[in-house]
């Protein structure tokens, strides 16, 4: 193993530390700046989610919990503050959150992680739906429909800190997603994140070493709930308002997308998910109805096609670039994003065919129609040929990326 | 009824499928459709069939490429089918309800009990349920059929020995087990209501049923729906609260205090909660459930 702070690592981690800090100088726009510090926010719950399923093999249905619960704990410890309460600067707010989270994920993981794989997954479903319906059933600490709502200036500026304007509370989200995010990382360096690895693969095996799966599951799954507070405690801060529903399946089935959009076996695939699933909800839904179906086909594409996620895709071209031999990819990719790109307007057409028609009335047989059905099925009969193609040239380059590889 | 489908394929292929109660929503969509052109007793057979190929399709093209991937694989792909499943049923069908009534003939009252009017329609549920369940159970473990479909689960690679088509028998099961939360579906759909969020609204259910009546056992399935339908139709109508409770030890706690909000909830109240909360509590006292014979 190489040493835990070498040049690269160290170059990468600053690299990424420069790249918080120049990234509102380039988009400074409101719109841009309130999507970095929601990008922020969920970079750090879909890594603290990846500490379950990537690393310890937890495939968990209810990961929102731990976020909801330490944003509702957060928001009503920033009310006591504004009443005088007690006093805590808003910048250590997350803490709270992060403590929140801890205690839930304490408590709860101890029931959920005797067992892995699908009993697990249906556990943690089922707990989650318990929160979310007690959730609208203690109206006074959930605040029922309405949500729970903040004021994030409370206590006054500290350090001339206010966190009135909305770069303020980009720059809190910054260090603390970089903070989460170096811890996130050296967690996977120490014994615990490497018997986790082994948990996954091989249970009876790290067993056999002298190690108890179900408390390593267990840690594991407290750290990770740690995180995700420390995330819901953000969305407190930045949203100033916190309804039931960020505890509900859905927010939970949303990280589920985000990590295994970006990527499980990697650590920063995760990180790549919650940018392009938070810029894909923001941008998307503004042009679209549809949005959901697209993000439902993304996702069914990659567990079909790529499971490794985005960061898969790009960890397996790494030998190809190391070899110098991604110039005799080109042309057969070139073909595959020709012929997928007409089957995907083809595609993009029927389905907002289909919805003008569902929610506006008369579905009408016209030019249109015909022209993107066709596209489907010409773009579907050339895509099949390329992805042939791809398989050969790969198939050609073998011998030669086994030297690099 | 929904239950016995979701069984039957975690049973027999070791598949969850959380797109189940996305194909009891097609079932109910399919029937208002079938219903529509031929009638409902046709569409009583035609709409479970429907959903049965949009299973053995599903099965074919992507739960048996998603496999060799491992059940976190195949648990995602469902995940992610159920999604796609809900925004195509809004594509076709719109967001609003769709006007799927209980048919003319059916639509009586079977007879007073108690000032209550037990309508004929359910008791046609029932039976065809019950029937239904009857069916299954026997062929699967008195027939042939069922024997190869067990054999297969366990000893697929001596089966295909002897030469059984093994991924066809899955595809066939998996078909089966859509096809009747399809029918699951044509039959509530009328009684309750047809939309787009009715697939979301019963699937978490659905697998508190299973995980309470024992993961692969049908009787099970059955027992614990039965008693979740039970406790959920009776906590409704309980109308008692934590309150009460100490009220009648002498104690009255005032309206203003910090715990008058959590002591007030009835039990009625907590009625959406009861179901996962017994499902929580049996993992933790019998993790197989009711009838469970495998660990996971």
């Amino acid at each position: 193993m190489r040493e835990m702070f070498n040049t690269g690592r160290l170059l990468l981690w600053g690299g990424v530390a420069l790249l918080f800090l120049f990234l509102p100088l380039i988009f400074s726009g409101g719109f841009s700046l309130s999507m970095l510090s929601q990008m922020g926010i969920m970079i750090i719950f879909a890594l603290s989610y990846n500490m379950l399923l990537g690393q310890t093999g937890l495939l968990s249905f209810g990961h929102a919990v731990y976020f909801g619960l330490g944003a509702f704990v957060t928001a009503h410890a920033i009310n006591f503050v504004e009443a005088g309460a007690f006093g805590l600067p808003i910048s250590f707010m997350p803490l709270v959150g992060g403590m929140t989270g801890l205690f839930f994920s304490l408590i709860l993981g101890f029931v959920t992680t005797r067992r892995p794989g699908t009993p697990f997954a249906m556990i943690s479903l089922g707990i989650a739906e318990m929160v979310a319906a007690s959730a609208l059933m203690f109206t006074t600490f959930f605040g029922g429909e309405g949500g729970i709502v903040t004021n994030r200036t409370a206590g006054g500026a500290s350090w001339g800190v206010s966190y009135g304007p909305q770069i303020q509370v980009y720059f809190l989200i910054a260090v603390w997603c970089f903070v989460s995010m170096a811890l996130m990382f050296a967690i996977t360096r120490t014994p615990l994140g490497r018997i986790a690895n082994a948990v996954r693969d091989n249970p009876e095996r790290a067993q056999f070493i002298g190690y108890n799966p179900t408390r390593v599951r267990w840690l594991m799954m407290s750290l990770a709930g740690f995180f995700a507070g420390i995330a819901g405690a953000l969305a407190t801060i930045n949203y100033e308002i916190i309804t039931a529903e960020a505890l509900g399946l859905m927010a939970s089935g949303n990280v589920v997308l985000m990590a295994f959009i970006g990527g499980i076996g990697q650590f920063w695939g995760p990180m790549i998910g919650a940018v392009l699933v938070t810029w894909l909800q923001s941008a998307l839904s503004n042009f679209t109805q549809a949005w959901l179906l697209y993000f439902g086909l993304l996702f069914l594409l990659i567990i079909l096609f790529s499971p490794g996620g985005i960061s898969n895709l790009i960890t397996i071209h790494l030998p190809a670039w190391r070899a110098g031999v991604v110039k005799r990819l080109m042309p057969s990719y070139g073909f595959a994003f020709l012929s997928g790109g007409i089957a995907f307007i083809g595609v993009v057409g029927v389905i907002e065919l289909l919805y003008r028609g569902a929610l506006f009335g008369g579905v009408h047989v016209g030019l249109t129609w015909i022209a993107s059905t066709l596209m489907v099925f010409i773009g579907g009969f050339f895509l099949r040929r390329a992805a042939r193609a791809v398989r050969k040239v790969w198939e050609d380059l073998s011998p030669e990326l086994a030297r690099w590889s | 009824m929904l239950s016995s489908g979701l069984t039957l394929i975690f049973s027999m292929m070791g598949v969850l499928n959380f797109a189940h109660a996305s194909f009891y929503m097609l079932g109910a969509y399919f029937a208002y459709q079938t219903g529509l052109v031929f009638g409902f007793w046709p569409a009583l057979f035609l709409a479970p069939i429907l959903v049965g190929i949009v299973g053995a399709i599903t099965e074919r093209y992507g739960l048996r490429k998603v496999h060799k991937f491992g059940h976190v694989a195949e648990l995602l792909f469902t995940f992610g089918l159920a999604y796609v499943i809900e925004e195509i049923v809004h594509l076709i069908w719109g967001r609003a309800p769709v006007d799927y009534r209980i048919p003319e003939s059916l639509n009586f009252t079977l007879f007073t009990l108690f000032n209550t009017q037990y309508p004929a329609y359910r008791a046609f549920m029932m039976l065809v349920s019950v029937g239904m369940l009857a069916a299954l159970f026997l062929v699967l473990t008195k027939t042939r059929i069922g024997m190869i479909v067990q054999a297969s689960l366990t000893h697929p690679d001596m089966v295909q020995a002897l030469g059984h088509n093994v991924p066809r028998v899955f595809m066939l099961v998996f078909a089966g087990g859509c096809a009747l939360a399809g029918l699951a579906g044509v039959l509530g759909g009328n009684l309750f209501i047809t939309e787009p969020g009715m697939a979301f609204a019963v699937g978490s259910i659905v697998f508190v049923v299973v995980v309470l009546g024992g993961m692969g056992s049908l009787v099970g399935a059955f027992i614990a729906s039965l008693l979740i339908g039970a406790i959920q139709t009776f906590s409704v109508a309980l109308d008692l609260s934590f309150l009460d409770l100490v009220a009648a030890f002498g104690v009255n706690i005032d309206p203003g205090s910090t715990w008058y909000g959590g002591l007030s909830i009835t039990i009625s109240q907590m009625a959406p909660v009861l179901p996962y909360l017994l499902m929580v509590l049996m993992l933790i006292v019998r993790p197989r459930g009711l009838m469970g014979t495998r660990e996971s």
